[in-house]
């Protein structure tokens, strides 16, 4: 996030953007009811009508994957109509004029019949943003993923340069992680391309740091694999071994199937988790971790707050933190890591890290930091982007809008959509095992419309059968109007519906996100 | 703007306040305790309960210090005998009406009834009235609701109102049939309430309480570790409470992101650190089996596997999957060991989905 969470609530207007807040992100959607309640405008883009949406000044019920056609007609209209910021644009930004020429096209009408929101409430929304003392965008996985993920997010920075609404409190581009330590994760450099703090691997002198730090002759120069790849190599017998520390990707990446295939493929697969979830049952190995009570760390969350992670019991059984396991197994393989605390090892990060430098545990002590915080008198950086972009002036990238990868034929004539809901979390490995949420919500089921409903003949109650290319599953259907025709919807909580079976594997060229927000299947009555 | 101040005296204390400020808020910067149970900083000020009555001079009837604003010269008296008779006549009110259970109630030892009982020496009995018997409602996993103990303080409403903006309960009914209920007078369960427990944190009595918890341990015997939630990138705050090594309940504590409010998850999705299914020790597969080891052979066998892929295939035939549930001491060192031991920049996480 640009800004803090707090500072949502002083915001004016907000443009909440395939974001379903009040179930994925609670505490940030209390700060935005907050907003409204103070009279701010709310606008929520989602196409279907979720919490959120019923509460919203206004609702954009966009047809799924339409986004970029409705966000370049909102700068279509600040333009044509002279609403746009001409000191931010002249004094912080490059490229205005080919973004110019490229939104000239997106008239309101032609956003209308690509996104099926009226042309007139598309030119009251855009005035409403271009109008407000301090706009902020919040966005999630809805405009993440699909195939055009990236020109998603950029659609939604162009929108916030064109009126200077970034860089200021309360004010900017709010991208709401969807897990507790996603943002560290990246933070950390689990990424393929970077070292911690985003520093390139392909950089030599970055590469010759690290290699320094970790007292090894060299370190990789070229980028590796995501995900995604690397459950393509493993499928074609390229990758031989993995390691996977707490991820259940046979539940949380599209496609289960070929996920299963790829990694029953390799040589060697050793799983660490707390829990021996649906991947952990694939592994040669698997090695029992301290869940987060059983252990010290720091977690940052999606406004870059570093805060700490407290050790409140000894770990259940045998297991072992994560950390003093990867240590062991270091070390087995002839590279020793001692370090007697996790406050020794975030010490030895923060070296390395400019933007975490000024960070220690004894400050955090005080209170949680947000990075950007360069040195150890540094306050920490509530808001992003104040007097200047990080590479300097903001850039304009002007993007075209595509249809989603698979779209609704004669053989699959619906669009599922998939997403999170309030009980529950990622696959479910926690809140399947509370003896609380799982008792209140234990069962999932499909959304679906009361028009497509009695079309195939299924009542509310009844157990659909949901198919894709890649997959089927079972499941209840719900008659309901959160979701509009032609679209269904469920959640991915749930082992006992697989729903990435059917998700369609089709990425973003330049993020890697897969489409999970959009693929075609078929819904019939099961016997 | 320059904020005007105003001066006053509470029990002989001088003390200077922010115009606006009410007496309650004088006399906490003072130092001078007054009992409240509707008063909470956090929320719209309801002068209901009449537990925080002062004495100020040259006003008649005993104002209730929360919601009325210091003047300058205002002279405070919060102890006076007038003012400790009133605090008594109103927990005598409250006790006349209260079942009093306090053997077994799970709030013992964190209920400001019982605290004010004991501050000011109220026994039982002085009123003999007609008693509530409203049934105990807890048809849900989370919440236990006993009406019966309700002071009508109406902090959950206002907390349901203005912290999780939903105003699931109310005020119905008048009188000794006052009651605070969701729409229709249906249990929690019924109505849209979305157990966020927010009200149950800011109740001060026993009428609200956390189920599991409070059947677990008794106030006073719980070790509070404050942390930080492990759902949702939002990062809220919370105390785990542990009792004899284990995990027993969730808290509110005062979070820098999200105060006292919590999610379902965050409060109450705590199980899953006791579950049996968790994995405690090592297991390594043979013949297709999952067979107990130790964690010598256990990480024996992963650095003879991890190394001899590497010498035979090479460094980029292995990949290496973080967590974004793992702590950044435990991705940074996970990213270290698969670029400076086992020579590959094939490290991901699922931060995509
Ligand atoms: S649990 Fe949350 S939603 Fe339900 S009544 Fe209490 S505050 Fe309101
Ligand atoms: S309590 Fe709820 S909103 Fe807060 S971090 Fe946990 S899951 Fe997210």
């Amino acid at each position: 996030m640009t800004n803090s969470i707090a500072e949502i609530a002083g915001a004016d207007f907000i443009l909440a953007i395939g974001t379903n807040t009040t179930e994925a992100h609670p505490i940030i959607s209390l700060k935005a009811k907050k907003a409204q309640r103070n009279g701010a405008t709310l606008v929520v883009v989602d196409p279907r009508r979720t919490e959120l949406a019923e509460l919203a000044n206004v609702h954009l019920q966009l047809k799924s994957g339409s986004d970029i056609a409705l966000l370049n007609a909102l700068a279509h209209v600040i333009i044509a109509e002279e609403l746009w910021n001409n000191d931010f644009v002249a004094g912080r930004t490059e490229d205005f004029e080919a973004f110019k020429a490229i939104v000239a096209k997106y008239t309101p009408e032609l956003a209308e019949q690509i996104t099926g929101i009226s042309a007139e409430t598309i030119r009251e929304v855009a005035r409403g943003y271009a109008r407000a003392q301090k706009a902020t965008i919040l966005y999630t996985m809805g405009i993440t993923q699909h195939i055009c993920g990236t020109h998603n997010v950029l659609a939604v920075a162009n929108l916030a340069m064109l009126c200077g609404q970034i860089g200021k409190e309360s004010s900017g581009v709010n991208p709401l992680r969807g897990q507790n330590n996603v943002q560290g994760s990246c933070d950390m450099g689990a990424l393929p391309s970077v070292f911690t703090g985003y520093q390139a691997v392909t950089a030599y002198d970055q590469r010759a740091k690290f290699a320094k730090a970790w007292h090894v002759a060299e370190l990789p120069a070229r980028p590796g694999l995501t995900v995604g790849e690397m459950m393509d190599k493993a499928g074609t017998d390229e990758l031989k071994g993995m390691y996977i520390m707490g991820e259940n990707p046979v539940l949380s990446d599209p496609d289960s199937n070929h996920v299963v295939h790829a990694l029953e493929k390799l040589d060697f697969l050793v799983v660490q988790d707390i829990f021996l979830t649906e991947t952990a049952a694939l592994a040669d190995v698997v090695l029992p971790a301290a869940s987060f009570a059983e252990k010290d760390g720091t977690f940052s969350n999606t406004e870059r707050r570093v805060q700490r992670v407290r050790k409140a019991i000894d770990p259940v059984g045998n297991a072992r933190p994560d950390w003093q396991i990867i240590c062991a197994v270091s070390a087995a393989m002839g590279y020793p890591m001692q370090y007697a605390t996790a406050s020794d090892i975030f010490d030895e990060m923060a070296l390395l890290t400019p933007t975490y430098a000024g960070i220690s545990y004894a400050r955090l002590e005080q209170g949680d930091i947000q990075w950007p915080c360069p040195n150890a008198n540094h306050p920490g950086t509530t808001y992003l982007h104040k007097d200047k972009f990080l590479r300097g002036l903001g850039k304009f990238n002007p993007v075209e809008y595509i249809p989603p990868a698979e779209m609704p034929d004669a053989g699959y004539p619906l669009l599922l959509s998939t997403g999170r809901r309030y009980f529950h979390y990622h696959t479910g490995t926690m809140t399947q095992r509370t003896g609380a949420l799982e008792v209140h919500y234990g069962t999932e089921y499909l959304e679906i419309n009361q028009a497509d409903a009695a079309s195939l003949g299924i009542a509310d109650g009844d157990m659909a059968q949901v198919s894709s290319r890649r997959g089927q599953v079972k499941i209840a259907a719900r008659i309901s109007k959160v979701v509009p025709q032609g679209l269904v919807f469920t959640s991915f909580h749930f082992p006992e519906v697989a729903i990435n079976k059917l998700t369609n594997p089709a990425k973003d060229s330049l993020s890697k996100i897969p489409e999970l927000k959009v693929c075609a299947v078929r819904v019939e009555k099961a016997s | 703007m320059t904020v005007t101040e105003i001066t006053l005296t509470i029990n002989d204390i001088t003390v200077t306040v922010p115009q606006g400020a009410t007496v309650l808020e004088a006399a906490h910067q003072a130092g001078v305790f007054i009992p409240t149970f509707c008063h909470d900083p956090e929320l719209t000020k309801f002068g209901a309960c009449r537990m925080c009555v002062v004495e100020i001079a040259g006003i008649r009837n005993l104002p209730a210090s929360c919601v009325t604003v210091a003047t300058e010269g205002m002279v405070v008296h919060a102890d006076s005998p007038a003012v400790q008779e009133a605090r008594k006549t109103v927990l005598e009110l409250m006790l006349a009406n209260h079942p009093l259970d306090c053997l077994t109630c799970g709030k013992s030892g964190d209920c400001r009834l019982q605290d004010y009982a004991y501050l000011y020496g109220v026994k039982t009995g002085s009123f003999e009235g007609e008693r509530h018997c409203y049934p105990l409602e807890d048809d849900n996993p989370f919440i236990v609701r006993d009406m019966n103990k309700c002071i009508l303080c109406g902090r959950c409403v206002r907390a349901c109102a203005e912290i999780q903006g939903n105003s699931i309960v109310e005020f119905t009914n008048r009188g000794f049939n006052a009651k605070i209920t969701p729409a229709m007078d249906v249990s929690l369960a019924a109505s849209d309430c979305v157990f966020c427990g927010n009200c149950v944190a800011v109740c001060p009595v026993g009428a609200l309480q956390e189920k599991r918890l409070r059947r677990a341990a008794r106030t006073w015997e719980v070790r509070k570790v404050k942390t930080t939630c492990p759902y949702c990138g939002t990062g809220c705050s919370f105390d785990l409470n542990v009792k004899d090594n284990k995990v027993v309940g969730v808290t509110s504590c005062d979070g820098d992101v999200n105060g006292r409010a919590l999610c379902v998850k965050g409060r109450f999705g705590y199980g899953f650190i006791h579950h049996p299914d968790r994995l405690t020790t090592p297991l390594i597969k043979k013949n297709g089996i999952f067979v107990k080891a130790t964690w010598d052979e256990a990480i024996g066998l992963v650095a003879q596997k991890l190394g001899q892929v590497k010498a035979q295939y090479g460094s980029d035939a292995l990949a290496v999957l973080s967590s974004a549930r793992c702590t950044n001491e435990e991705n940074y060192l996970l990213q270290k060991f698969t670029r400076a031991v086992l020579g590959t920049n094939s490290i991901d996480h699922c931060a995509r989905l």
